[in-house]
């Protein structure tokens, strides 16, 4: 960028901005000055995330005390496109650590060299099923289960037991009951194409799916519309008359129900077929480039702790990954343990994704 | 500018260029420069620019299925948009009845809402278990038809506002004097009404073709994975695949396919500004007479019931429906970030005086570019002068996503490292509101009769107290109506904010958007109450401007 543009650039931002917009300015009173996050000892911690991290603020305030550190929170819109635009910005990133990709993902991000290695304090606790890249590039932090889910009253009514597994999904009881997502442009919807194949193998998951989509699989476009305006066991889908009793979802979706039931109810109304579930786990890792990479560690660090995990569930309904987190009681209550989740390894999937969603699109979407 | 001594002449260029600065710049930092690197991104390697690549992305199959779609639903979407819409322009001008201001700010408010919302609020009408449904069984949720009634929906107003306005000052006694001369009613109609409002009808059925052309979030809702857009599958090439290359080419075609509308457009608009007799809407207006124009109003209201006010009456039904009776628990809950267990950084009410902040900044950020570029343009010049009319209406065509995209890589060093600033998110939603800001502001600018100014000049004002005397009270209207349209246009704005909105001050689109995507009633409840408030707010700006609404513009929106 040439000189002249930078100083009217800078001129034009200072015409437009100073005056009109000191309004919105408060919120920002403790954000430093560019310049000033060069400084040795900088005191801002910036956190790049996708639109579902959470966290209670009084946890995030103790890390913030006991560690002097300010941190910042960015979202940058779902899981794949805030991993995109960690690879664009690559070695000159907008933040220091970033967190939120997958096992999908989790390729794409190594082979584009966008983290430093780090092993974090309190990594030893983690279970190691969860430690997939041995060089400590990303840490992991949380795991989740996407499954089907079902609408316990209407199998009820109907006196049919809920399907249990992939293979219950393609008998005729179940015919035109399923809704899911696309597997191009949503993560439960990959992760669901991601569990045929890693029961059926990578011959065999083509032959699943035309079974499925002859037993009446419906696909929409995102979770959103999955959950809330077709499947009819959601608060919202039963608002929307949804007529779809299968829906895939998360393994936590029903504990979720629960909590935000108004009033609570006693029971979730809906279930997990727990043979139908593909395995999520999801890093954080220290951005190459980090103008704070002290800072940076520490908050890995925390993410890893104690405090955190256990705050989690809560906050992004995911599992601690953890030895001794205690799940919260509406988890242990509503919640399932999926006890063989299907899983595939993280090269098949960089190697293979686009293709497989490729063959997928036009198998069951066209 | 019709002193031809050649120091005036410069100094009017002069001046002319001055005022055009700041536009091209702001357009230039801000528009040209970041959609350029990105899209350079996608062209070039170590190896040099590879051209060859469009070629190669534009012969698959795929993607020329998407072309094909892309073009014949914005051209069913604008058929229909005129079918529907041409009566109600016709009602909305010459006709009087109660209610019209509310009726005209109500059938605007699905054109500044932003399509998270409505895509809910329609399915609700046309989908399983909808009002269609439930009165005649009828399904539209799985077809294309979904799609062409939606578009009708987002761009009812337009049609509305820009022919309906121009009808209602044209003096209808040219048609009754063909009649009297012994013309039919429909040969008067077709003789007389239709050549005046020609221009106005093409001007319209252009910007209908633009945005359904460019629609997003319409298709990504209710189309699901079968049908796809340029603007849909550049999010996902962009966004999901990283398919830089494959996002280029499509950003190009879609860039061109825009400014060749644009164009054809700006003429339109030229010769719409020829000389037509136009008189005070207030004279033209009457109450309906006779057995036709009440079934016309009949029908005309509705249509308007059916296709614009009952997605959003669902909308607000579903925020009232709250557990355990109809209620405020939804909008009570939306106080506390502890909702139901506590998952919100913030108060989901908070992020209403968020969008209201950055609402009002980047109104103000659009009415200062976008004064300066109409009060540029007014200066009559060449064909440079309306090749820059038609620029600053780009940003309306190139996706979101390209733009935020863009800003990446290029807004990352100082002084210009504002990919964490606040100030991205006025700025972006400012690029969409500047079109309509010059837009509404141009006609009345270029009505100013330039010899009010030369008469002030020679009475003895400056340059300045001749604007501010002559210009501005006769402007000042239509700089409220640009200014509330740029505020409810980026109060909905949600493209470019989802990727750049600091989650510590989310926006009322963010904040609904996020509700939507969790499970559980409280926040499903909680994203309708929102979007009803969202509602309200830009229902209450649209009918102050419906107040303010001048008696002599021709503005298009």
């Amino acid at each position: 960028m040439s000189t002249t543009k930078k100083i009217a650039g800078a001129a034009l931002v200072a015409a437009l901005g100073v005056g009109t917009l000191s309004a919105c300015g408060g919120g920002d009173a403790k954000d430093k000055p560019a310049g000033a996050s060069d400084a040795p000892k900088s005191k801002t911690i910036t956190l790049v995330s996708h639109d579902s991290f959470n966290v209670t603020d009084t946890v995030l305030k103790e890390f913030e005390q006991q560690s002097g550190y300010t941190v910042k929170v960015l979202k940058s819109g779902d899981a794949g496109a805030a991993l995109n635009q960690e690879i664009l910005t690559k070695g000159s990133p907008r933040g220091d650590v970033f967190f939120g990709v997958d096992n999908t993902l989790l390729s794409r991000a190594l082979d584009n060299g966008i983290f430093t290695p780090y092993q974090a304090k309190g990594l030893d606790q983690v279970k190691p099923e969860f430690v997939l890249d041995q060089q400590h590039r990303v840490t992991p932090v949380d795991s989740g289960d996407i499954c089907v889910n079902y609408d316990k009253a209407y199998f009820a009514d109907k006196k049919i037991a809920p399907p249990q597994t992939l293979d219950d999904l393609t008998k005729p009881e179940y015919k035109n009951l399923l809704v899911t997502e696309n597997a191009a442009t949503s993560s439960p919807g990959l992760g669901f194409l991601l569990a045929s194949v890693g029961k059926y193998g990578e011959d065999g998951w083509k032959d699943y799916w035309s079974k499925l989509k002859a037993n009446g699989v419906e696909v929409v476009d995102g979770w959103e519309q999955a959950y809330n305006e077709r499947f009819s066991g959601s608060a919202g889908g039963k608002k929307a008359k949804g007529d779809r009793p299968l829906v895939v979802s998360y393994a936590s979706s029903p504990p979720v129900e629960v909590l935000y039931g108004e009033p609570q109810p006693a029971e979730a109304p809906t279930g997990v077929a727990t043979g139908t579930c593909f395995r999520q786990v999801e890093f954080a890792g220290l951005l190459k480039g980090a103008k704070n990479e002290e800072g940076g560690k520490a908050l890995i660090d925390f993410l890893v702790g104690k405090k955190f995990q256990e705050d989690m569930p809560l906050q992004m309904f995911v599992n601690p990954v953890i030895k001794d987190a205690k799940l919260p009681e509406v988890f242990t209550k509503h919640g399932v343990v999926v006890e063989k989740p299907e899983t595939v390894a993280p090269d098949a999937i960089a190697k293979n994704r686009d293709q497989w969603v490729k063959a997928w699109s036009s198998l069951v979407v066209k | 500018m019709r002193d031809a001594s050649p120091k005036a002449g410069g100094r009017a260029t002069a001046v002319r260029f001055a005022l055009m600065a700041v536009p091209l710049a702001f357009f230039g930092l801000f528009f040209a420069y970041p959609v350029a690197a990105i899209v350079g991104r996608g062209l070039k390697t170590d190896e040099g620019w590879q051209f060859g690549r469009i070629g190669e992305v534009l012969a698959r199959p795929d993607i020329a299925g998407v072309l094909w779609f892309t073009t014949w639903q914005a051209f069913a979407s604008t058929v229909l948009t005129l079918l529907v819409a041409l009566p109600g322009a016709y009602v909305f001008a010459r006709l009087e009845f109660p209610g019209k201001q509310l009726l005209r700010a109500l059938v605007t408010v699905p054109f500044v809402l932003p399509t998270v919302v409505v895509g809910s609020a329609f399915l609700a009408l046309v989908g399983r278990g909808g009002l269609l449904d439930e009165l005649w069984g009828v399904r539209l949720d799985t077809t294309v038809w979904a799609i062409l009634l939606a578009h009708v929906f987002f761009n009812y107003a337009v049609v509305v506002r820009t022919v309906g306005g121009l009808w209602a000052q044209l003096d209808p006694r040219q048609e009754e004097a063909a009649r009297v001369l012994g013309a039919g009613r429909f040969a008067a109609w077709r003789r007389v009404t239709l050549p005046a409002l020609g221009p106005a009808v093409a001007a319209a059925s252009l910007m209908v073709f633009l945005f359904t052309f460019t629609s997003f979030g319409v298709v990504q809702i209710l189309g699901g994975p079968s049908y796809s857009t340029l603007e849909v599958e550049v999010y996902r090439q962009t966004a999901q695949l990283l398919d830089l290359p494959t996002a280029a080419v499509l950003t190009m075609v879609q860039f061109a396919a825009v400014g060749l509308i644009l164009a054809v457009h700006a003429r339109t608009v030229r010769r719409r500004e020829g000389a037509l007799r136009l008189v005070d809407p207030a004279q033209t207006a009457h109450r309906p007479r006779g057995r036709s124009q009440r079934i016309l109003l009949g029908g005309v209201l509705l249509s308007v019931a059916l296709l614009i006010v009952a997605p959003l009456a669902v909308l607000v039904e579903r925020s009232f429906d709250a557990p355990g009776g109809y209620g405020l628990g939804f909008y009570r809950a939306l106080q506390d970030a502890g909702a139901g267990g506590g998952t919100f950084l913030v108060p989901p009410l908070e992020a209403i005086w968020n969008s209201l902040q950055y609402a009002l900044a980047a109104t103000a950020i659009a009415l200062f570019v976008g004064g300066l570029a109409a009060a540029a343009l007014t200066r009559r010049g060449g064909s440079f002068v309306r090749g820059f009319d038609a620029l600053l209406m780009l940003p309306l065509g190139v996706s979101a996503v390209t733009v935020g995209f863009g800003f990446l890589i290029t807004l990352d060093e100082p002084p210009l490292d504002l990919r964490t600033s606040w100030i991205l998110v006025p700025l972006a939603q400012a690029l969409v509101g500047v079109p309509f800001v010059v837009r509404t502001m141009l006609p009345v600018l270029r009505a100013v009769d330039g010899r009010l100014r030369e008469a002030a000049a020679v009475l003895g004002a400056s340059p300045l107290r001749a604007w501010r005397e002559v210009d501005l009270p006769l402007v000042r209207r239509a700089l409220l109506i640009a200014a509330g349209f740029a505020f409810a246009v980026s109060l909905g704005e949600f493209g470019a904010t989802v990727f750049i909105a600091r989650p510590d001050h989310p926006t009322l689109p963010v904040a609904v958007a996020r509700l939507l995507g969790r499970a559980g009633e409280m926040n499903y409840g909680q994203a309708m109450a929102l979007s009803t408030i969202l509602m309200l707010v830009c229902a209450v700006s649209l009918l102050l401007l419906e107040r303010l609404r001048p008696a002599t513009t021709s503005g298009e929106f």
